[in-house]
């Protein structure tokens, strides 16, 4: 079994911005070693002789010409915002980061 | 506010040995974004070179723009990289308002460019060989105008606002490996590599690098070590600098910051810093994150860029000639002394006395004009020489018109004068203005004639042998042609009206 304690949880919640109960901590703990478990067993599957999978699709080289396409207006591009100003989106102050 | 203790440079010197290294985030110079068609654009009206991949909303499939995938490679390519055959991207998470994903589009176990070199000369020819680890796309974050509070800055500001404008432009972080060796070089260093790695991109066409504009950025790493010891000390990394004179101040301050912090027998802090160019000291940031903390993984909506040896040397045959071979050859082209050539370089003249020089003119008159009257106007209306408004035809006409004996020095500066005023080409202004030199003689005798007149005393002494005191019928002549005459044949027809031996 996998070894995710409480505290591993824990600290992804926190990354992923993710409130999380003490109830729900604990019982994540269980199923996330579950879940870890069972996708390890794709590593054992293959082989050293099989490169990593990046993506499912044998595709490479999707690109486009470099040619501006369409844009959304100001109000378009404001009109899911929670709050705006002066043509911006508004945002509470980060104080952790800049 | 806290204010940190510092020792002085030579003292840190003295003590300890500096490592760096170097992360410069290049914007490209493409039309559109890295992962959208929207518009890459500097100075716009804010949200308005947006659409729906840009802000991140859902649903939405980013598709890899190519030109900005061969400028990424021509970047690695001139910094003698490795092209990666096959390479991916990755999402990087983090939550910030400034990447309305939540996750940048970057790369992250396998860069499209790795392991390459630069050589890195500094002023007085000093070679440092800086190894570059990687150079990876990935792409940049909207930006934020912090609002309230007193100061401006993110301390204190009440709230924040956005523009996306910026989300998505494409972006090449060039990341060296760690330089040893530099001891007390390291500040003029460090200039210099940015230096470098701007002119690089710029001569590539694939960047504005323009520091000002945010084009060309860096992040300096900092640690040191006492001399002799193998192991690395605890580095910090300053962010926020933005012009190659804060890049060589923040290495320097930082360096006796961590001096004076390890002398007094304290820990660094491994953390990000900040530059301040108003107090030219930096400030600490937030602790570092480890690179879990991002939980890369790859990105799921782009499928793997694959170069074919056909694809990348296509791209290395577009190469220009790198910037440092370019300026030898130049310099040994046209002639210029070491200090006349730094002067050009300095000036950002190289390029319009080498199409001046191209188009006719010789390397010595090239430079004349350009470092002489365009610099001198230019610095009058407070622009660069280069834009001004002077084209290399022009000078070129200009000095044609000179050795043809149309013009003189004296008017040739009336007929630049002209140009920049918008009377056309060279030749048109002289006919404008009627600046050409009057070499009807007929015209000259008249006016000799009045000038004699006007001076019987002085033609008397010229008659009896004071040639020297020609001058002064001459400066008449001059002045009632407005210049426009010819001094030597002026002279000349003196003599020959008093009848008195040259």
């Amino acid at each position: 079994m996998a070894a995710i304690n409480r505290d591993d949880v824990a600290h992804l919640a926190q990354l992923a911005h993710i409130e999380m109960s003490d109830d729900e901590l604990d019982r994540m703990a269980t199923e996330l070693a579950v879940i870890v478990d069972s996708v390890k067993s794709v590593s054992e599957a293959a082989g050293d002789d099989v490169p990593a999978t990046s993506h499912p699709i044998p595709l490479t080289n999707v690109m486009r010409e470099d040619v501006v396409g369409h844009v959304l207006t100001v109000d378009e591009a404001l009109s899911g915002a929670p709050d705006s100003a002066d043509g911006r989106f508004k945002v509470p102050a980060i104080l952790e980061e800049s | 506010m806290h204010v940190d203790t510092i020792l002085s440079f030579d003292e840190a010197m003295e003590k300890y040995d500096p490592v760096l290294g170097f992360e410069v985030h290049v914007e490209l110079n493409t039309k559109t974004k890295m992962f959208s068609s929207a518009p890459n654009a500097f100075g716009d009206a804010p949200n308005t070179n947006v659409n729906e991949v840009c802000l991140g909303l859902p649903g939405v499939l980013p598709v890899v723009n190519k030109k900005a995938v061969e400028s990424s490679i021509l970047i690695g390519l001139a910094l003698n990289c490795k092209i990666a055959p096959h390479s991916t991207f990755a999402r990087k998470q983090y939550f910030y308002p400034d990447t309305p994903k939540n996750f940048q589009t970057s790369q992250y176990d396998d860069p499209i460019c790795y392991d390459g070199w630069i050589d890195i000369e500094l002023e007085d020819g000093t070679v440092f060989h800086v190894e570059i680890e990687r150079a990876h796309m990935e792409e940049d974050a909207g930006k934020l105008t912090h609002m309230g509070g007193s100061t401006g800055r993110i301390q204190g500001a009440d709230f924040s606002l956005v523009d996306y404008n910026r989300s998505g432009v494409p972006l090449v972080e060039i990341v060296t490996k760690t330089i040893e060796g530099a001891g007390s070089r390291a500040p003029e260093l460090a200039k210099a590599y940015v230096a470098a790695i701007r002119e690089i991109v710029k001569n590539l066409g694939v960047s504005e690098a323009k520091m000002e504009h945010g084009n060309v950025r860096c992040d300096a790493n900092v640690s040191l070590r006492p001399h002799g010891r193998e192991k690395f000390g605890t580095r910090t990394e300053t962010k926020n600098v933005n012009s190659l004179r804060a890049v060589e101040n923040a290495v320097k301050f930082e360096i006796q910051r961590h001096a004076a912090v390890l002398d007094s027998g304290v820990a660094i802090t491994q953390e990000t810093r900040h530059w301040h160019e108003d107090t030219k000291s930096t400030t600490s940031g937030r602790p570092k994150s480890d690179a879990d903390d991002y939980r890369y993984f790859p990105e799921p909506d782009l499928v793997p860029i694959v170069t074919t040896p056909e694809w990348v040397e296509e791209l290395r045959s577009r190469l220009p000639e790198p910037p440092a071979e370019r300026r030898k050859r130049l310099q040994a082209d046209w002639g210029y002394t070491d200090l006349e050539f730094r002067d050009v370089v300095n000036a950002g003249l190289m390029d319009e006395i080498e199409e001046t020089v191209a188009a006719g003119a010789s390397a010595a008159a090239a430079r004349k004009w350009w470092m002489g009257e365009i610099a001198r106007r230019a610095k009058l209306a407070d622009v660069d020489p280069a834009a001004l408004g002077v084209s290399p035809a022009v000078v070129v006409e200009i000095e044609k018109l000179i050795a043809s004996g149309a013009i003189n020095d004296k008017l040739a500066r009336k007929v630049l004068d002209g140009v920049l005023e918008g009377e056309g080409t060279p030749a048109e202004v002289v006919a404008k203005r009627g600046l050409a030199v009057v070499s009807d003689d007929g015209a000259l005798q008249t006016a000799i004639d009045e000038a004699l007149a006007a001076q019987p005393d002085v033609a008397e002494k010229i008659r009896g042998g004071k040639v020297q005191a020609v001058g002064a019928i001459v400066g008449g002549v001059m002045k009632v042609t407005r210049g426009q005459a010819d001094a030597g044949r002026v002279r000349e027809l003196i003599l020959k009206t008093l009848g008195v031996e040259g």
